[in-house]
């Protein structure tokens, strides 16, 4: 993938007159669409760009980051349909970090359509806007009388025609519109079309280039024996043997920030990985290990389990949600656990970075670039400006590569040995050294009417909370995005109502894991919204459907309910229900189970209904959606992270078993049509897997399952 | 240290490298071609996986001593212009995703086509099952193998 910087991009092209090239200025909260040119005179920056030359070619920027979710095709797929050019002819450049320019990249809940469609479809209708005016210009006939189409613009009663390239030194020289007319869904050509994803030939053929596969002239390799305990310190090491093994050419330790604390350890930097691997072998390290607990999985369970009885932070509170419990005759309480989980992307963590002349050039699978700028330069002491963050491909990213250690440790070994680094993580290292998605708790308490609507509903989570690992966090705060995936569904409906958390302050690194804290909330909820439908005596979809709030909600509910033959379900069979909102997108989906010929369960097929509102492409949805339900069978059957001693103990793909193609059941995506402002794609499927999973086996079994992960061939 | 000739996508190429060295680093970090991944290192995953004489293999865990004179193939041997019917599958089906593994997946796949040209779900599953995907591409990698299978077949019968 090519960069190029933007600065001499415009200066060479758009200065000359030999280029279109728009962007926002960002005031306040105005945004602005503004040519290369008058930011430049007014030296001003510009945000996210598209730029058209005298050829006709499009070039874009894509801000975001490409995980897995489709972005580097979703985002010119928007710019395509309103500028009105094939979208073979648009290049797509990926942007370096730089949050004053693109405003805030990091590739985090999903957000990458939801937060910039509306601007990226003015951004493109303006310069076609412009384009069709300079046509007319030039044919001195009303702009009225002109359309665009592919490419060109083309006079209605002549049928004469001009391609964009010969169209872009006059468009150059106006002002762009102040207001244009956005197309009706309706009258879309690229938007809401299968388009086949434009990375995907790169990824068929080996061409693509991920954070491993960077190379760099003089580049050496390191691997780091880090302190396998979290906060732990490196007291002394011995390299004697380490230094005999050829190819390693230095070994120092290294100091990495992570959050409020320290990842202690010692780099092997070598001329190649093999060499800094076998160098790592033979390296003895004496670790210091005082001053921070040693934990079990046990231990934190435990305390996460005694935190619920006593009272915790208050998210949220309606009415009286004790008082009525507790004098209610028909109620209900469960207690659900889930636990920690490794992000275990298939690319493990690596970064490429080359400090020189009092600046840091990095190249890596990096989910935020600007976010490593904002890290780095403090720790770093540079200008965020002498912090260059290029963004490759990345192997999967599902939030650990949101997190700026590795950038941090490759910026720091590169500085000490004055050479390009390419530091890489073992599997292992990426198993066990976190950050970790926290395992949680949660206490839910219920109580219901006569008529079986629910009267009282109170959950109570104890876990890790993410944003408390910073210096000088606020602890008693709550996080928000802590009740991800389970205020927005049904509190709506229910009079009295009580969540509360009680945080847990642990050594362990924890992070955002796709979906975040809506990847377990769904869990608890979705379990305890089936065990009251069953003590209502009601059917667990109609009981969901009477709890939900809006139209939208029931709209979806009726077409999962079409869609997985929830009605004419046989006597073999068991089927799940579970409905989650979360990053402005809801998702439904239904499990269906059946006993194997050994009495063993096995999972048949998967029906899932997102309503994200608007969006681009339908294939990419089905993509998202499909790779989310197999993560979060993942999570619920396969695999889990635990602690011995202070350490995590799963290391590898051995342990740390995953999903495999004999395990993936069926799967059957179905999109809502609506014209609801866009919600997230690549997260929001995961939430309701497990919980629907769980209720489909109590369906057909009568056994319930409240603790994750758990085994299909024991429950 | 040992000067060793691998044959690799039908190009001969003489490596200085430790004999013990995974074929999957000399590959990569001294040939060159990064589109074999490293995943795991313990031949869980499948991400590094070659063709040593047609058959797959996890180069993570083979020392390039052991080559010897078989004949390598990458993702990169398999065909440059995606002409190769797993890959044109592979487009069709959209299968990647964040692609990381699919060069692994695309040589397992092209491996039990050749050995069973006309699979079977079971098939499939019992041939794919020793490579992971973290982003879960399972369902489209099924559909991909049985589209290559009829593009392989039309070929043949053409």
């Amino acid at each position: 993938m090519s960069t190029l910087s933007r600065r001499n991009f415009i200066k060479l092209s758009s200065l000359t007159g030999a280029a279109l090239t728009l962007g926002f200025y960002s005031h306040g909260k105005e945004t602005t669409i503004v040519k290369a040119d008058t930011a430049e005179s007014l030296g001003i920056d510009l945000n996210a760009w598209i730029s058209i030359d005298t050829s006709g070619k499009v070039t874009i920027t894509n801000h975001r980051a490409e995980m897995g979710q489709g972005s580097f095709q979703s985002v010119p797929q928007i710019i395509a349909e309103e500028l009105e050019v094939d979208l073979n002819a648009v290049n797509i450049v990926f942007a370096q970090g730089n949050n004053a320019k693109y405003g805030s990249q990091i590739t985090g809940g999903s957000s990458t359509i939801r937060g910039s469609y509306k601007k990226l479809l003015n951004l493109s209708a303006t310069a076609r806007e412009m384009l069709i005016e300079a046509a007319a210009n030039k044919w001195k006939v009303p702009h009225s009388e002109c359309y665009a189409e592919n490419g060109h613009v083309i006079h209605k009663p002549s049928g004469k025609k001009f391609h964009y390239g010969e169209l872009v030194q006059e468009a150059s020289k106006l002002t762009p519109p102040k207001h244009v007319k956005l197309k009706l869904p309706e009258e879309y050509k690229i938007i809401r079309k299968p388009v086949p994803r434009q990375d995907t030939p790169l990824k068929t053929n080996g061409k693509a280039i991920f954070g491993m596969d960077k190379r760099l002239p003089g580049m050496l390799y390191a691997v780091v024996e880090r302190n396998p305990r979290f906060q732990g310190k490196v007291k002394s090491f011995d390299d004697t043997e380490t230094k005999k093994v050829p190819g390693v050419k230095h070994v120092i330790p290294v100091k990495t920030s992570v959050f409020a604390t320290f990842r202690e350890g010692v780099a092997v930097v070598a001329d190649s990985l093999w060499a800094a691997m076998q160098g790592r072998k033979v390296l003895k390290v004496e670790w210091d290990d005082t001053g921070f607990e040693h934990l079990d999985t046990e231990q934190l369970y435990t305390r996460m389990n005694e935190s619920l009885t006593k009272p915790g932070l208050s998210i949220r509170t309606q009415g009286n949600a004790k008082g009525v419990f507790e004098k209610s005759d028909n109620k209900l309480e469960a207690v659900y656990e889930t636990p920690y989980e490794s992000h275990s992307c298939m690319e493990p963590v690596n970064c490429t970075a080359h400090y020189h002349d009092d600046m840091v050039e990095i190249w890596g699978p990096i989910q935020g670039p600007d976010w490593v700028q904002d890290f780095l330069s403090p720790l770093l002491n540079l200008p965020k400006e002498k912090i260059v963050v290029n963004m490759t491909f990345l192997g999967g990213g599902f939030g650990r590569k949101a997190f700026m250690d590795y950038p941090h440790e490759a910026a720091i070994i590169s500085k000490e040995v004055k050479a390009p680094v390419q530091v890489v993580w073992t599997r292992e290292d990426d198993t066990t050294q976190g950050p970790f998605r926290p395992g949680m708790v949660y206490g839910c308490k219920g109580s219901l009417s006569k008529d079986g609507n629910i009267t009282s509903y109170a959950l109570h989570t104890a876990g890790q909370n993410m944003d408390h690992q910073w210096l000088n966090a606020n602890k008693e705060a709550y996080n928000n995005s802590g009740s991800e995936g389970f205020l927005e569904t049904y509190f709506r409906s229910i009079p009295n109502y009580d969540f509360s958390d009680s945080p847990l302050d642990v050594p362990i690194p924890v992070m955002w894991w796709r979906s975040v804290y809506a990847s377990t909330n769904a869990f608890a909820m979705e379990s305890f919204m089936d065990e009251l439908a069953l003590k209502a005596g009601k059917d667990p979809l109609a009981f969901r459907r009477q709890h939900l709030h809006d139209e939208r909600y029931h709209a979806l509910a009726d077409k999962l309910e079409e869609v997985s033959g929830w009605k004419n379900r046989k006597k073999n069979e068991g089927y799940g229900i579970a409905i989650t909102e979360c990053f402005s997108t809801i998702v439904g989906e239904v499990v269906k189970v059946s006993k194997k010929s050994d009495g063993k369960i096995k999972i048949d097929k998967v029906w899932a209904v997102m309503d994200c509102g608007w969006y681009v492409n339908p294939d990419i949805i089905r993509q998202q959606v499909e790779g989310s339900i197999v993560m979060g069978l993942g999570a619920a059957i396969t695999h889990a992270t635990h602690f011995k001693d202070g350490k995590a103990v799963e290391q590898n793909f051995n342990t740390y078993k995953q999903p495999r193609i004999i395990d993936t059941p069926e799967i059957e995506v179905h999109i809502m049509d609506n014209e609801e402002k866009a919600g997230g794609v690549g997260e929001p499927s995961l939430p309701p897997f497990a919980p629907a999973l769980t209720n489909a086996i109590f369906d057909l079994t009568g056994k319930r399952v409240r603790k994750l992960p758990f085994s299909l061939d024991t429950v | 240290m040992a000067a060793l000739t691998l044959k690799i996508n039908n190009k001969n190429y003489t490596v200085e490298a430790d004999p013990k060295m995974p074929l999957l680093w000399v590959i990569r970090d001294i040939v060159g071609l990064t589109g074999t991944k490293y995943g795991c290192g313990i031949a869980q995953c499948g991400a590094c996986t070659v063709h040593l004489d047609g058959v797959p293999m996890r180069s993570c865990s083979l020392p390039v001593s052991a080559v010897g004179n078989k004949s390598v193939t990458t993702i990169e041997g398999l065909s440059e212009d995606n002409s190769h019917p797993v890959q044109q599958a592979w487009i069709t089906e959209q299968v990647p995703q964040c692609g990381y593994c699919q060069s692994g997946q695309i040589m397992a796949a092209t491996a039990l086509l050749k050995k069973t040209p006309l699979p079977t779900d079971k098939d499939i599953d019992t041939a794919m099952q020793g490579h992971i995907c973290r982003c879960g591409t399972y369902p489209r990698i099924r559909k991909a193998i049985k589209t290559a299978s009829t593009l392989m077949t039309q070929k043949a019968s053409n």
